[in-house]
């Protein structure tokens, strides 16, 4: 009988004539694909980046995704833009205002053109800003006081206010949320709560739509047409100047994924690192970590204010004070390099920094002085729903630490744990906080969103039409009217000063400190600018 | 055979319309609203209740319900209410990763798990044996993430002999793609090859033992053919069966492997329209999961009868 083994032996026999030819086949298919065994001709500098999340919506007016607006800093360019030093400069367009502050005429720079070819003209800004103005908060506020924007001719345009509107040149400046981008005046005829579908800008980068995955990938080519400005490249402002052919962004839901691909050299940059992951990364010669956002994000604690027991301004400053900063962000972050308290509604490190109202919050809270508070306060026991997403890092730990503060000091917690989707769609709820409703949730945002009265999405007391919580707060309300009508900067940080200790002392949110975000680079990729929005002109790739 | 298979086609329809209800009920019930993530974090209400409105998602749940038959009895799954673009388009950009990954998977899986579980039969309780079952328990018992970055660690870190990450059409560059698929095929093999080799094994010592196996033994048939021919085309039921149902997992997408190997397949794209509350396209994947594994089940049936010809439909 032949056995197996021996059955086995003659085929291998048979099949050893051609195994050598087989394993080169092999090998080199295999070869082919890593890069090693095809020369290198390296005429196209490519940078591939994993952002901080996919990019799935695409129109930078109808949402504030972060990773929109980036996109949107890649293809579309902007009139004004705000520097290092978070002045206002011009990026597309000049600007002169009349002696009775009304009236602001702009003009647009020589050589500005859309990726079709076509002129941008003003027409085109005129279309962008009004689409623009019906979608973000302090463009909403310069319409109420418009009078008329028109163009005077292509280059010109101009913009008639009924009464002096002083920050109007630091909102169509500002970086984030909402920046006014310029499209052509045909897309943004587009209702400003439907999608674009013409992804046309007159920026550094050209959008390639054919080889667009929503949460996959996204291409840009340099636009070889962009004129950039002579100044140098700070923040938003300057001259864009792109020095590579080609950015891909690679969408990766694995962290450490990523971090193998940066170390491998099949990535050159990533976005965000997890703080806990940064040691993988020391130890490398190739890649290098840093922080290239001065600012960060801010992370708070919001309240409804419709239902007790936030309802009580003296239950809300009880919960102020049983909370430290220095414990959420010991939990959220750990690294101490990576955090800083702040207790500056307007961030730290901005110009209108202040910590006014914010002692016990920055010094460990009181939870003695706590207890007291709310046993003052009238606190009859009911029940704190806190809404705790489990699912997204950043955001997860907060509610665990403030739950255990609020038991201490003898709050009745309801922690529910959910997706952060959920909390998103139930945080809109204006019900009772036991038949679907709440009463406090965290969660972050970045310091150029936060760091005016006109801006920041918490302060803001309109009740109904005011952010998630809903607080009626006319005084706010009036403070936010001096600070539009403040003239000079000075009078601005006045102004600020009250707003901060105001807000505080009505607990509008609880500002829990600041974290920064490392990102990491390939050595490869040299002067990368530092900025709150990552771009990527200005940077180059060396061989 | 024919009119069974039409029969079988037929009760597709009836499981497709009860998957369609109960998942579009499902999803409605779901707390999240895919407004809110469209309008991002600092959206009002009132610009919120807008974007539902022009979603279509403040109409009447009946009316969303009537309207999504509608265009799916015309073949339309609709526009992805995150990204606006078709579902059909989304499915069809992200289905070949999968199908390819799955077919290699599969493939490998088979041509190393049953000669494995062949030879761990034939030579029962012995060393071959015992080493076959101590991989199927290993395999089966360690996490897939786990394996994936000890892949990873060792022939992309260390060796750097391959690719951490990415996925490449075979169409656009062959090499490319075998290169960035043999180590998230190796890894998904790792439990399915654990899994077949298993059943393989109890089907071929069941087999094994028969009559007629002695009988072609001492008829002087080579073992080769004994094992190959006779014992295990008898033993091959349950062994299709397993694999059948292992494609069907394997085409329905596998998020873990995907998100540590970075593959752009329909498994990660499930889960982030879920994430997302994108209701078109978790609908029409739960649709086409449910076709998927309908039309599997009735192939794996059909080779029933090729491979055993006591089994007529």
């Amino acid at each position: 009988m032949l056995s197996f083994k021996d059955s086995l032996r003659e085929k291998a026999a048979w099949l050893r004539g051609g195994r050598t030819l087989q394993a080169g086949l092999i090998a080199g298919a295999l070869l082919s694909g890593t890069g090693l065994a095809t020369p290198s001709f390296a005429e196209e500098k490519v940078v591939t980046a994993v952002m901080h999340s996919g990019l799935r919506v695409i129109d930078p007016v109808i949402t504030t995704a972060h990773i929109v607006r980036n996109h949107a800093y890649m293809i579309y360019d902007v009139l004004v833009a705000v520097d290092e030093t978070f002045k206002p400069q011009p990026q597309m367009a000049s600007w002169e205002i009349s002696e009775d502050k009304k009236t602001y005429t702009f003009t647009l720079r020589d050589g500005l053109k859309f990726h079709d070819g076509a002129p941008v003209t003003s027409a085109d800004a005129v279309a962008s800003l009004k689409r623009w103005g019906v979608k973000d908060s302090g463009g909403q506020l310069i319409f109420d006081v418009t009078e008329s924007l028109e163009p005077k001719d292509d280059k010109v345009f101009v913009w008639t206010l009924k009464e002096p509107y002083a920050p109007l040149i630091d909102t169509i400046a500002k970086m984030s949320a909402l920046p006014p981008f310029i499209m052509p005046a045909a897309v943004a005829a587009t209702p400003a709560t439907e999608s674009i579908t013409s992804f046309i800008g007159s920026g550094p980068f050209k959008f390639v739509e054919a080889e667009y995955q929503p949460g996959v990938s996204v291409t840009y080519v340099k636009n070889e047409d962009y004129v950039p400005r002579s100044e140098p490249a700070s923040w938003m402002a300057g001259g864009k100047v792109v020095n590579v052919d080609k950015v891909k962004w690679v969408t990766m839901p694995d962290s450490q994924t990523t971090i193998n691909a940066l170390l491998s050299g099949e990535v050159d940059y990533m976005e965000q690192v997890p703080v806990d992951l940064l040691p993988i990364l020391e130890g490398s010669d190739d890649v290098v970590a840093e922080v290239r956002d001065p600012l960060g994000y801010q992370t708070i604690g919001r309240m409804n204010f419709l239902y007790p027991p936030f309802d009580n301004v003296k239950v809300r400053k009880a919960a102020l004070m049983a909370l430290s900063q220095e414990d959420v962000l010991g939990t959220l972050i750990g690294n101490p390099d990576y955090y800083k308290v702040c207790g500056a509604v307007f961030g730290c490190g901005t110009p209108l920094e202040d910590e006014a109202g914010a002692e016990t919050l920055i010094n460990g809270g009181d939870l003695e002085g706590a207890k007291k508070a709310l046993a003052e306060s009238g606190y009859d026991g009911t029940p704190v729903v806190l809404m705790q997403p489990t699912d997204v890092p950043t955001i997860s730990a907060q509610p665990i630490v403030a739950a255990q503060a609020l038991r201490e000091a003898g709050f009745n917690v309801d922690m529910q744990a959910m997706d952060w989707q959920t909390l998103v769609g139930r945080r809109a709820s204006q019900a009772k906080p036991a038949e679907g409703g709440w009463n406090l949730f965290f969660t972050n945002w970045g310091v150029p969103e936060i760091n005016t009265p006109l801006i920041n999405p918490m302060l803001n007391g309109r009740g109904n039409d005011a952010w998630f919580g809903w607080p009626t707060d006319e005084k706010l309300e009036a403070l936010r009217k001096d600070f539009i009508a403040a003239e000079t900067a000075d009078d601005q940080a006045t102004v600020a000063k009250q707003i901060q200790a105001h807000a505080l002392d009505v607990v509008n949110y609880i500002p829990l400190g600041q974290y920064l975000s490392p990102q990491a680079r390939t050595t490869k990729l040299v002067d990368m600018i530092g900025s709150p929005v990552p771009v990527f002109w200005n940077l180059k790739k060396e061989d | 055979m024919l009119g069974y298979i039409l029969k079988r086609l037929l009760a597709v329809v009836p499981v497709i319309v009860f998957v369609a209800i109960f998942v579009f009920l499902l999803l409605r019930l779901t707390p999240g609203d895919p407004a809110a993530i469209i309008a991002g974090d600092a959206a009002t209400p009132a610009q919120l209740e807008k974007i539902r409105a022009s979603l279509g998602l403040s109409e009447p749940i009946l009316v969303q319900f009537a309207t999504w038959i509608g265009h799916l009895v015309r073949g339309d799954l609709g526009i992805s209410l995150i990204s606006n673009i078709p579902v059909t388009e989304l499915i069809g950009q992200r289905i070949w990763p999968t199908i390819n990954i799955a077919l290699l998977t599969i493939c490998l899986s088979v041509l190393i798990a049953v000669p494995m579980g062949v030879i761990a039969a034939w030579k029962h309780r012995t060393w071959a044996d015992y080493a076959v079952m101590t991989f199927s328990v290993l395999g089966f018992s360690v996490p897939v993430f786990v394996i994936g970055y000890i892949f990873i660690q060792v022939f992309s870190i260390q060796l750097r002999w391959l690719p951490v990450q990415g996925y490449t059409a075979p169409g656009d560059d062959f090499g490319k793609f075998l290169s960035r698929a043999i180590l998230p095929c190796l890894t998904l093999a790792t439990i399915y090859v654990a899994l077949i080799a298993r059943m393989t094994r109890a089907s071929m010592l069941e087999v094994l033992g028969e009559d007629f196996i002695r009988t072609a033994r001492a008829k002087g048939v080579g073992e080769t053919l004994v094992l190959f021919r006779h014992a295990l085309r008898n033993a091959a039921v349950p062994i299709l069966t397993i694999i059948g149902t292992g494609f069907a997992l394997l085409i329905s997408g596998v998020v873990v492997t995907e998100s540590v190997f970075n593959i752009p397949g329909i498994g990660r794209l499930t889960v982030d329209a879920i994430l997302a509350r994108d209701y078109p396209v978790i609908q029409a994947m739960i649709l086409l999961t449910s076709a998927i594994y309908v039309f599997i089940n009735l192939m794996i049936d059909v080779a029933y009868s090729l491979i055993d010809p006591r089994i007529r439909y």
